[in-house]
């Protein structure tokens, strides 16, 4: 379990999500959007491929979070920027450092990287731990 | 081409979404949760909750629906081909179980424009079947080319 001090890192999660994760992810959130499960309409509207959505990479952050913190009930709010867009096969890394402590309220920077690519930045989250 | 903020405001009907034991599973499956809360239910009620507690993040799932027609909206007038989804921000209430009913209304909390992007800002509410808020959702869209 963490110590919640200032400046510390959080266990790092990673995982590569597989060739066909997009297609479980549609369907257990309802997003059907061809540009995560076609491959030649994602190439077609200039994407590199089908793309992750990017609520399943907010998702592997909350899920870092939570684990980190014990729980789903230490999450109060997550925030999180869109930015690189994210690929089936290649492994994310969800990197979070405390940034402010106080009596059990933390404070916690997040991002979410895939090699140099960060498909999350800026992600502000506030746990109860 | 200026943004239309006419539907800054506009509120759509709630839309009302029963949480499914299996329907959780599914998700805490697909997003690789490995916490026995949301996939056993034994573990579940060990830990004094009624079923399996939902994710935060499955927040996606109960309020998608209420969202979906609030950015589809051609009153709103978002270009699909040219939208992204630029950020987005829960804050959550109490835990979402298995079993519970999740009412959701969604609204249009800001149209602007910067930089030749369009912001498109909306707001999700659900509520549980005893009136907490469980989940507040800010859903940012940008447009490029306005």
């Amino acid at each position: 379990m963490a110590e919640w001090q200032v400046g510390e890192e959080l266990p790092v999660l990673r995982v590569t999500p597989d060739k066909f994760l997009t297609v479980r992810y549609a369907g257990a959130s309802g997003d059907f959007n061809p540009i995560h499960i076609d491959e030649e309409f994602a190439r077609a509207v200039g994407l590199p491929g089908r793309i992750l959505h990017g609520l399943y990479s907010m998702a592997q952050v909350a899920r870092a979070l939570t684990e980190a913190a014990g729980g789903p009930q230490a999450l109060r709010r997550l925030s999180v920027q869109f930015r690189g867009m994210g690929l089936p096969e290649h492994e994310i890394e969800v990197e979070a450092t405390v940034r402010e402590a106080n009596d059990g309220q933390v404070i916690v920077d997040t991002v979410a990287r895939q090699g140099e690519n960060a498909i999350i930045r800026h992600a502000e989250a506030e746990l109860e731990v | 081409m200026p943004v239309n903020t006419d539907s800054i405001g506009k509120t759509y009907p709630p839309s009302v979404y029963a949480v499914g034991r299996e329907k959780v599973r599914e998700y805490a499956y697909a997003v690789g949760e490995t916490n026995p809360l949301y996939l056993d239910v034994e573990a579940a009620r060990s830990a004094g909750h009624a079923d399996v507690v939902a994710p935060p993040m499955f927040a996606v799932v109960y309020s998608a629906p209420a969202v979906g027609p609030a950015v589809l909206d051609p009153e709103v007038g978002i270009n699909l081909a040219l939208m992204v989804h630029g950020s987005q921000e829960f804050r959550w209430g109490p835990l979402v179980i298995a079993g519970d009913e999740i009412t959701t209304t969604a609204s249009v909390k800001d149209i602007t424009e910067r930089d030749g992007r369009a912001y498109y800002v909306f707001e999700s509410v659900s509520v549980n079947q005893t009136g907490e808020t469980v989940c507040t959702g800010t859903w940012t869209n940008i447009v490029r080319g306005g």
